[in-house]
């Protein structure tokens, strides 16, 4: 097989894959991917291939989701945002102070919770833009600065019993389908169209891909990446909503290495790690991957401890096959 | 009257100083060769003129209207665009998105500005066919394309939005003899149609067989403002090299 004879007949694959990546912006490979996983899991599990099951793991998939959005943004703006976690921990805290021990009323405390995670997202991307710091350091201590907020503000302590209409946004069913899963539909389609449709997005790639060409096409580059670590921020605070309505309480130890999954899940839907390449669309696919892989686990009762490891080596792995793919399609 | 005139232009980099007062004048329709040693400050005093530095003195104007205080998006939309040498492509995006990069034309949806996807598709491809450029298709990656391709496609990006002033920074250092022609041919077309063009260039052949004007860049200043019909090989590196027993290396630049 010649490299030659392949470009001058495309096969049925590439055709598709050339297809696929123009309109909807997916790999293929994630889709069968998943759907492997998913047929592999409904032979291993009898459990496994129910609606009820697959509402669990859109439900288990909601928070996790709506942070490897943050991360797609952020991967293929060519920056990183490792604070993902900690500040879904921070925001949910602030939540459920204001909710519970301030007792306002409900919209101010869900504007607080997604708030404090913008506020945390500005810090950064404002030390990571005026400061000139690395994204690896800023929010490698935002990690430790948002989790130990998170600690202080709560005195390690979990804050208990919301208000009725805050819990609603993490356990109401209308129609059946749970409201988290809902709400992180919605931010999906909202935020594939952004990414892929307007002008914010197209730059967001671009900035990502040859940051110079950005610059000397007109673009704020500084600010366009200040927007970017806000908006982060802002949907790893929604996260932090979903996740303590979910469980009724703000709790300061939430979403420790969730960064690493929704990192992993944006990785594994087609981001490239080093910016110019990501789609909201095939980030979800990533994320749903990650959601099939833990539940069939749980469902198979393998212990906790061999998720972790089973999610770092999907990790490395998922990266492994991009760089692979890379390096074939740049060979002459 | 000049369609683009620098005066006095200085700049320093920290201790370092680059440009001490640069005067350059470029008349619509007019193609000026910008040539100098490394370092003489060439590409330091174009990156001013389309305000990715800004200049510490000196005024820039267009149309006899001050650029200054314009930031490079507002000066492209005036007219000034740039070929950087490393040609300044998103590799990763479609030639389209390219081309538009910057200026993506919107439609409203429902109130949400949507790219016009069709449209920029289209209208890259008139231009890619207008400049008869080859390229495989126009929604692969830049970066799967040769280099006299990808040239193209920062060429289309400049001509795309009907520019008064082209400046091309070694358009073609790293091209193939007859894509070497292919761009002077180029630079002649723009010329007929009153677009004027800054060329920088070491290729010295290039700049004489191309230009009206050569200024000469050395230290920092306009060493020399020469008329490209009534100059010679010696005199221009007798101006590059500030004088001297040049006559050797004008006998080897004159060879090519």
């Amino acid at each position: 097989m010649t490299p030659t004879h392949a470009s001058s007949t495309p096969g049925l694959w590439s055709r598709l894959q050339e297809k696929s990546i123009e309109q909807l912006h997916i790999r293929l490979e994630s889709i069968v991917v998943l759907l492997g996983l998913i047929t592999l899991m409904a032979i291993l599990s009898p459990y496994f291939f129910s609606v009820s099951n697959f509402m669990n793991i859109l439900l288990a998939t909601s928070t996790i989701g709506v942070l490897a959005i943050a991360a797609t943004f952020v991967l293929s703006s060519g920056g990183l945002d490792l604070s993902l976690g900690s500040v879904l921990g921070l925001s949910g805290v602030v939540g459920a102070t204001f909710a519970v021990n301030l007792g306002m009323p409900t919209p101010v405390a869900v504007l607080a919770t997604i708030g404090a995670g913008a506020l945390a997202g500005l810090v950064n991307g404002f030390v990571i833009t005026r400061g000139f710091v690395p994204a690896f350091i800023v929010t490698l201590g935002m990690l430790g600065i948002a989790r130990g907020l998170a600690l202080v503000i709560s005195d390690g302590r979990v804050i208990y019993g919301l208000p009725e209409w805050m819990v609603f946004l993490g356990q109401g069913r209308p129609f059946g389908v749970p409201m988290p899963v809902i709400i992180f539909i919605v931010v999906a389609i909202i935020m594939h169209i952004v990414l892929a449709y307007t002008r914010y997005g197209r730059h967001t790639l671009s900035i990502g891909d040859n940051e110079n060409a950005a610059r000397t096409a007109g673009i704020n580059v500084e600010f366009h990446r200040l927007t970017l670590y806000t908006l982060s921020g802002g949907l790893a605070g929604l996260a932090g909503l979903l996740f303590a309505t979910r469980i009724n309480s703000g709790d300061p130890t939430a979403g420790i290495t969730y960064e690493l999954t929704a990192i992993t899940a944006a990785i594994i839907g087609g981001t490239n790690l080093f910016g110019g390449r990501g789609s909201i669309l095939g980030t979800m696919i990533g994320a749903l991957i990650m959601g099939v892989l833990q539940n069939g686990l749980n469902l198979l009762a393998v212990q906790s401890y061999y998720q972790q490891m089973a999610i770092g080596g999907v990790l490395v792995l998922a990266v492994f096959i991009d760089q692979y793919q890379q390096r074939q399609e740049t060979k002459v | 009257m000049s369609l683009l005139s620098l005066t006095g232009i200085k700049k320093s980099f920290g201790a370092v100083s680059v440009l001490h007062g640069v005067d350059l004048n470029v008349d619509a329709g007019e193609v000026v060769g910008l040539i100098g040693d490394n370092g003489a400050g060439k590409s330091t005093l174009m990156k001013i003129v389309t305000g990715i530095y800004q200049a510490d003195e000196g005024s820039i104007t267009l149309n006899d209207e001050s650029v200054l205080d314009l930031t490079p998006g507002a000066r492209r939309a005036r007219g000034i665009e740039m070929i950087y040498q490393d040609l300044a492509l998103a590799k990763q995006q479609d030639v389209a998105s390219n081309i538009f990069l910057g200026r993506e034309p919107v439609r409203n949806i429902l109130g949400v500005k949507i790219v016009d996807r069709g449209r920029m598709k289209q209208e890259a491809q008139v231009m890619i066919d207008r400049l008869g450029a080859k390229l495989p298709s126009i929604t692969r990656p830049v970066g799967s394309f040769s280099g006299g391709q990808q040239q193209s496609v920062a060429i289309a990006r400049a001509l795309t939005f009907d520019p008064k002033i082209v400046i091309m920074d070694e358009p073609t250092a790293a091209l193939a003899v007859r894509e070497v022609q292919s761009v002077l041919d180029l630079i002649r077309q723009l010329k007929s149609q009153g677009i004027s063009v800054i060329l920088i260039s070491h290729r010295l052949n290039d700049v004489l067989s191309v230009t009206d004007r050569i200024v000469v860049l050395r230290q920092g200043t306009a060493a020399a403002n020469l008329k490209t019909s009534d100059t010679s090989m010696s005199e221009i590196v007798s101006a590059i090299v500030g004088g001297g027993d040049v006559a050797e290396a004008a006998a080897h630049e004159a060879r090519g």
